[in-house]
């Protein structure tokens, strides 16, 4: 089992979620988070204070997944999140040591999703 | 013919109602900017504030002399160019500085301008909007401003319109479909949910929209006589009624009464008695908030589904409004309370026709023109921004500010710095 976390931009959480649903990969959670990865910074402007943006904001997906569905999630998170730009996002796969359904007391392989069949 | 003079109840109260319409457009910016998504909020309320700059100074320049100087049948004169003639007597038979009436006047084209917004935010560039707001304010709404008020062809064969059921209401809500078909629908539009930010917002606006409105129909009757008075009154009384026939369609239909449905329905009732405000008694008054509602109502629901991104329904709450407003004024007209003219239920048929035809011309002229003004804006600049801005957000984009900056992580650029230099930027190679 393996945690896949990926960091993506705002405006493509919607793709993410689209590419995730195609691929059947069907649990995970999202938070809103901020970050800086190297992407140029935006700079603002509030009156006579001028301001370079140095955190963006991004979108964290965290994506519990068994060993067989790594590469499809992986792929999903890529297609999705993709512009080609810097900024695009990150993404970090992390060895997962157990899982538990609460519902059913379900633990590892039967309780992450999708369940292999 | 009797010599004019001032009247200072009049300029009071017209004095009070110029404020009081002006107030609608960052009203207008409010419950716009309640209705489109997070990132875009600043862009939307800047369209609104833009119309004030861009309307109120073409207005001055020569809108409201190809409006209001002379009785042409098509459109007036140049003799009023930057207020040339326009000064402290009263205008014709008014009581009112000319001047005063002047500025009343502007801020029906600001906020008629800044109506249109609403069927081009979240993909509109800033700059193009402001070439066509400029264009649009001399070339649709003085003229059509001139047909219904100036003593153009309209007013000549009888269309009564109180406050602007022609050049605001439906002048907005036509060219708003011509603006949505030649701009196109945003990106994500029919693939995502695009969902208002912030009902409070919408339910503000709307709520502020309403009490410049008294200014709006209580202002029209350019002074406090009683056609003032009675669309002063009707501005309490349709809304009210229409936002109970809301209520009831949205039980109905989903069996909870929305507050953004509550906030549509203030505007759609303040729209329908717009164009017959002082025309029509209470009691039609409220007969027209109840049933004007219907028609639309069954628009806004029905314009998501189709290919047609006209984002924020100008078309149904004041185009459509509005064209019920003009059409109904002319069955219920009272001369017993205008003094001016009955409509088909009081014996009068030719003033309904009067109204058909308004109802007719007006929506074609606001279509053609809007669509052949955005075409040539057009040809001399992209009128959308890229994909790449449009997903990043407008306010970043457009104006390189954002509505809710938190602040974490701002670096103070000193002037010193020229901009940019000396803060830690790992290279995007």
């Amino acid at each position: 089992m393996k945690l896949v976390i990926g960091i993506v931009r705002p405006e493509k959480a919607n793709d993410v979620l689209e590419a995730l649903y195609r691929a059947e990969v069907r649990g995970f959670s999202i938070s809103r988070v901020q970050g800086h990865g190297g992407e140029l910074d935006r700079v603002e402007t509030y009156r006579g204070t001028t301001v370079q943006m140095g955190l963006s904001e991004k979108v964290r997906f965290e994506v519990a997944v068994s060993d067989t569905y790594v590469q499809t999630t992986i792929d999903a998170l890529c297609e999705g999140a993709r512009t080609g730009d810097v900024g695009d996002g990150k993404i970090f796969v992390l060895p997962l040591e157990q899982a538990v359904r609460i519902r059913t007391s379900e633990t590892d392989q039967s309780a992450v999703t999708p369940v292999v069949k | 013919m009797m010599i004019a003079a001032i009247d200072t109840g009049d300029t009071a109260w017209m004095l009070a109602a110029t404020a009081l319409v002006l107030l609608m457009t960052p009203a207008l910016g409010l419950f716009y900017a309640g209705l489109v998504r997070s990132k875009n909020t600043l862009n939307t309320f800047m369209m609104c504030v833009a119309a004030i700059a861009i309307a109120g100074v073409t207005w001055a320049m020569i809108g409201y002399s190809l409006a209001f100087d002379g009785e042409g049948a098509l459109i007036g004169g140049l003799g009023h160019f930057a207020l040339d003639g326009v000064g402290f007597e009263p205008r014709g038979e008014g009581t009112i500085p000319h001047l005063l009436f002047m500025a009343f006047q502007g801020t029906f084209c600001i906020i008629t301008v800044a109506l249109i917004a609403g069927a081009v935010v979240e993909r509109m560039r800033f700059g193009a909007f402001m070439i066509f707001a400029a264009l649009w304010s001399v070339l649709v709404y003085a003229v059509l401003a001139h047909w219904a008020f100036g003593g153009g062809w309209l007013a000549a064969q009888g269309t009564l319109d109180f406050a602007g059921g022609v050049p605001v209401e439906m002048g907005s809500g036509f060219s708003a479909l011509a603006a949505a078909l030649v701009v196109g629908a945003r990106k994500d539009y029919g693939r995502q949910a695009l969902l208002p930010h912030n009902a409070v917002y919408v339910l503000l606006g709307a709520g502020l929209l309403w009490f410049g409105w008294f200014g709006f129909n209580g202002g029209s009757g350019l002074g406090v006589g009683d056609q003032s008075i009675l669309a002063f009154v009707n501005t309490l009384l349709t809304p009210a009624c229409a936002l109970i026939t809301w209520f009831i369609l949205d039980l109905i239909r989903g069996r909870k009464v929305t507050a953004i449905g509550a906030a549509t329905a203030i505007i759609v009732g303040c729209v329908l008695i717009t164009p017959a405000g002082g025309f029509i008694s209470p009691g039609w008054a409220m007969a027209l908030g109840f049933l004007g509602a219907l028609p639309c109502y069954a628009m806004i629901m029905w314009r998501p589904r189709t290919r047609v991104d006209e984002t924020l329904d100008v078309l149904a709450a004041h185009g459509l409004a509005g064209f019920t407003g003009i059409l109904f004024l002319g069955l219920v007209a009272q001369i017993g309370w205008n003094g001016v003219a009955d409509g088909l239920f009081y014996g009068d048929g030719g003033q309904f026709w009067s109204q058909v035809v308004a109802a007719a011309v007006t929506p074609a002229y606001a279509f053609i023109m809007t669509i052949i003004l955005l075409k040539v804006v057009g040809l001399v600049m992209p009128l959308r921004v890229s994909e790449h801005d449009e997903a990043m957000g407008m306010d970043v984009t457009q104006h390189g500010e954002e509505a809710y900056v938190t602040g974490e992580g701002a670096i103070l650029v000193l002037p010193e710095d020229g901009g940019r230099a000396g803060v830690p930027v790992a290279d995007p190679g």
